[in-house]
């Protein structure tokens, strides 16, 4: 018996979320609601000493005249008394916390309400970022699953390779990435190749590790029974190991493209590049532009999300086919 | 030339020894089983070594092992407060609060069927996001200081160690919830005696993937934002110097920090799930 | 055989049913199901899966809660019962937990149950005792095999004071040697606590050797068929399987499975 593995993505897919899918339902939507609802509660205080210097700006009276006398002040206490400020902390220009909604019709009208070739088109950032990632998760993906391959079939390569791509996992190897883009830059190497190196090294050794255990995955007795047959190792590898691996395969597949994601935005920070969502969020940061930096964050949310899903229908598929699907 | 030459014949050689010992009669020993992988890593840094010095790649690109020793060692006064700045107040404070807090979480979680039913799916999506990128949201709200850092690791451990920790807490079978009723124990009784117990090689292995994105998310962070201090900003500063050295310098810090931290969390969980399968070997 | 000036049956069932609602239809788990069990009574409920024997052991325990007819335990409802530790259940399987030893497992309920720390080191001196596990305390549930794990949850059983102890198939997944041993400790077991005990198996031998009373089910619905009063006598070495009165109560238990059988089919 092995250790539980929960990575979350590996629970997602097969969780039961109880009997009555009616019931998940509703409770999804009311725990969503009740973070909508805290997210529009967060705002008020979060956002009210903006909008108090903007009203005192426009002439309206306010429980504490003065910007610098209100900075220590709670901000509890200045909503209490100011309440009619309370609407406008839902619509400021830069807010501190953005309303849902403004997140919302910026990333409708970045979106939809552009044209996909224009600079401030969330859908063009989105694709810069996403090609970058599927071009690593393909390379760091195939090559993960040669070395398991090799691991598995190679006593030296096991005993010498194996250790340490475990303990890959244990260290943050993304620290690597604004130096990879930095030495490629060099070299004159730029656009999406470094992206991409940064993406595949991320998703090679999830890959690498849930591989390995699939591949290993076939017990004894199946192992003898082909014995039995005096099989060779290809056909052994073909017809049990393969096909025993896939529910592994998928689950390090999704670890892999999220990670992927995740390294293709990080790979944009350091150069200041200036396209791909991780550009959106450095720029917004930059420029204090809230608004963009949460559209920019939730378009990657709705990036991942997608991907993840995306390998879920496939996992679905395939393994249906296969006759393994619970 | 001669030590690219002489790169490959290292290679050929310590590839030769691992495949004596892999093949021969101790493969299986514990020795080496370690000395196996050594072999490998010392092999993997001679050939860097020899092909770095034999080419002269410049410094620029790729500095020698032994260059960044050097720099390693002459610059531990910085290493350390970087390393302070960054795993201590930064990652480790952060793994703390965000790790117990869905802990906390959980328990509520776990209580109450609708909360589970609600929050798990969100839960499940949340954490398989790019949580990193509330890094710039979270400098600006938390100032350059490590709060901030702390404040990124708190939200990127918080979901996998909920998620897991619920699963964990619904592990125990039909029948060991029968035993419970049939000595109509109380709701915490349970908890206590049964499925805290259960949960905690799952507890565990939430904490071990959050170690990693605890280190992560404290470095990332750090590209958004820092005092002049810290892992994530020395390596942003000296790759726009071009001082490579002292990035690998502190590559290798967050390297040994990462692991040895992971390590930590491994032997806790060896002392407390002593008697699962797992871990009875 | 009863000794109680009160003649009052330790369990009594009438008229009980129990349907579980499935997704193909209902499933009549248990249907109009009669019968007392009395103070002191070894009873084993034998039949094929489906049969509700394990349905109505755990309707006794109060981890099912039957759709109609009544159900008393010790005079009160089955739940009151639970609530009262009227009962002590060891299930299929040992289910002792691998975190604590011995001696903790058995002390579970006791702890849970508010013993006095004095009282529970003696409870569990004595019953470690009582099913051969002296020594044993300290170790832990994955250091012991199979039928000692068994023994082990026999006696978490009997650490508290309750007077029905409650088996299900306990020695199912033991070997037939083991399985032997434990029948043989359990009637000794019987007869030093005078315990009522309500005994889940599907083996014929193993019914008939240790229970004054075999209850033969049968499926769809769950009902039993027939209730046989053995008359071995209650001192019965391993040996009494090869005598004639054996054989003849075995041979009626097969006689009532096998009617039970054509029923069904």
């Amino acid at each position: 018996m092995r250790a539980p593995c929960v990575h979350p993505l590996c629970t997602a897919a097969t969780q039961h979320f109880g009997g009555e899918p009616m019931k998940s339902a509703l409770a999804v939507l009311t725990v969503i609601a009740v973070l909508v609802a805290f997210w529009y509660a967060a705002c008020v205080p979060m956002n009210i000493k903006g909008v108090l210097v903007e009203a005192e700006r426009a002439g309206a009276e306010i429980s504490t005249p003065g910007a610098r006398d209100r900075r220590d002040m709670s901000e509890v206490g200045l909503v209490l008394d100011n309440r009619f400020a309370i609407p406008a902390t839902w619509a400021q220009d830069r807010p501190r916390l953005p309303a849902p909604h403004q997140v919302g019709i910026e990333l409708w009208k970045t979106t939809l309400g552009k044209k996909i070739t224009s600079k401030r088109s969330l859908v063009y950032h989105g694709w810069v970022t996403l090609s970058a990632t599927l071009l690593g998760f393909a390379i760091g993906t195939g090559l993960g699953v040669l070395l398991a391959v090799g691991i598995v079939h190679s006593k030296v390569m096991d005993m010498s390779v194996m250790p340490w791509a475990i303990v890959s996992q244990t260290i943050p190897i993304i620290a690597l990435a604004p130096m990879i883009i930095v030495v490629l830059y060099s070299v004159g190497v730029q656009g999406i190749i470094p992206k991409a190196i940064i993406s595949a090294y991320l998703s090679f050794f999830p890959v690498v590790v849930g591989m390995v255990k699939g591949l290993r995955s076939p017990d004894h007795m199946q192992l003898d029974l082909l014995r039995t047959y005096s099989a060779s190792n290809a056909q052994g590898f073909w017809k049990l190991r393969l096909p025993a691996s896939m529910p592994y395969l998928f689950t390090s597949l999704k670890i892999g493209i999220a990670a992927s994601l995740v390294g293709a935005i990080v790979g944009e920070l350091p150069t200041g590049a200036v396209a791909g969502l991780g550009a959106r969020l450095l720029a917004g940061s930059y420029y204090g532009q809230t608004v963009q930096i949460w559209s920019a964050l939730f378009a990657a949310a709705i990036l991942a999300a997608c991907l993840v899903g995306l390998l879920g229908l496939i996992e679905k598929a395939v393994l249906k086919r296969m006759g393994m699907a619970s | 030339m001669m030590l690219v030459v002489m790169a490959f014949g290292v290679w050929i050689l310590g590839w030769w020894i691992n495949t004596r010992l892999a093949e021969g009669p101790n493969a299986q020993t514990r020795a080496v089983k370690l000395l196996i992988p050594t072999i490998f890593g010392v092999t993997l840094l001679l050939v860097w070594e020899l092909v770095v010095r034999g080419l002269e790649v410049p410094l620029v690109i790729l500095p020698a092992p032994s260059l960044i020793a050097v720099r390693f060692a002459g610059s531990i006064p910085i290493l350390w407060v970087d390393f302070a700045q960054t795993f201590i107040k930064g990652a480790l404070s952060g793994y703390l609060i965000g790790c117990s807090a869905a802990f906390l979480m959980a328990i509520a979680v776990d209580r109450w069927e609708f909360l589970r039913l609600g929050l798990l799916p969100v839960g499940n999506f949340v954490a398989a996001l790019p949580i990193v990128g509330t890094a710039p949201i979270l400098v600006m709200w938390f100032g350059f200081d490590w709060q901030s850092k702390a404040a990124v690791v708190v939200v990127m451990v918080f979901f996998p160690v909920l998620v897991n920790t619920v699963a964990g807490l619904r592990e125990t079978t039909a029948m060991q919830r029968d035993l419970m009723e049939t000595y109509a124990a109380s709701y915490w009784q349970a908890f206590f005696k049964l499925r805290l117990p259960a949960a905690m090689p799952f507890v565990f292995n939430g904490l071990k993937i959050a170690t990693t994105l605890a280190l992560v998310g404290a470095i990332v962070a750090e590209f958004f934002g820092s005092p002049t201090v810290g892992m994530g900003f020395r390596i942003s500063t000296s790759v726009g110097q071009l001082a490579l050295d002292m990035v690998w310098a502190e590559i290798v810090v967050a390297a040994l920090a990462g692991s040895l931290f992971y390590g930590v969390v491994a032997m806790v969980e060896k002392v407390v799930t002593f008697w699962h399968p797992s871990q009875r070997g | 055989m009863n000794t109680e000036p009160n003649t009052q049956p330790v369990i009594e069932a009438r008229n009980l049913d129990l349907t579980f609602q499935t997704n193909d239809g209902p499933v009549h788990a248990l249907k109009d199901v009669n019968l007392s069990i009395d103070k002191g009574d070894f009873v084993s409920f034998i039949g094929p899966s489906g049969c509700g024997k394990t349905t109505f052991l755990r309707c006794v325990a109060a981890l099912e809660t039957p759709t109609g007819g009544t159900l008393s335990v010790n005079g009160m409802t089955a739940d009151e019962a639970r609530r009262n530790r009227a009962y002590g259940y060891v299930f299929q399987a040992a289910g002792l937990y691998p975190w604590r030893t011995i001696s903790k497992n058995i002390k579970l309920p006791l702890e849970i149950m508010g013993y006095s720390k004095s009282d529970q080191e003696k409870r569990v001196k004595d019953v470690l005792e009582l099913v051969d596990l002296e020594g044993f305390g300290g170790k832990y549930p994955w250091q012991l095999s199979g039928g000692m794990q068994q023994r082990a949850s026999i006696a978490r059983a009997l650490a508290f004071d309750a007077d029905i102890l409650l088996m299900d198939e306990p020695f199912g997944a033991l070997d037939e040697i083991v399985r032997d041993h434990l029948n043989e400790q359990l009637l000794h077991l019987w007869a030093r606590t005078n315990k009522t005990i309500g005994f889940v198996t599907h083996s014929i031998p193993e019914a008939v050797y240790l229970s004054t009373k075999i209850v033969v089910m049968s499926p769809r619905p769950g009902r039993i068929t027939d209730v046989i009063e053995s008359p071995l006598p209650k001192q019965r070495p391993l040996d009494i399987r090869d005598s004639p009165e054996f054989i003849e109560v075995a041979h009626r238990v097969r006689e009532g499975l096998r009617a039970g059988h054509a029923d069904a089919a």
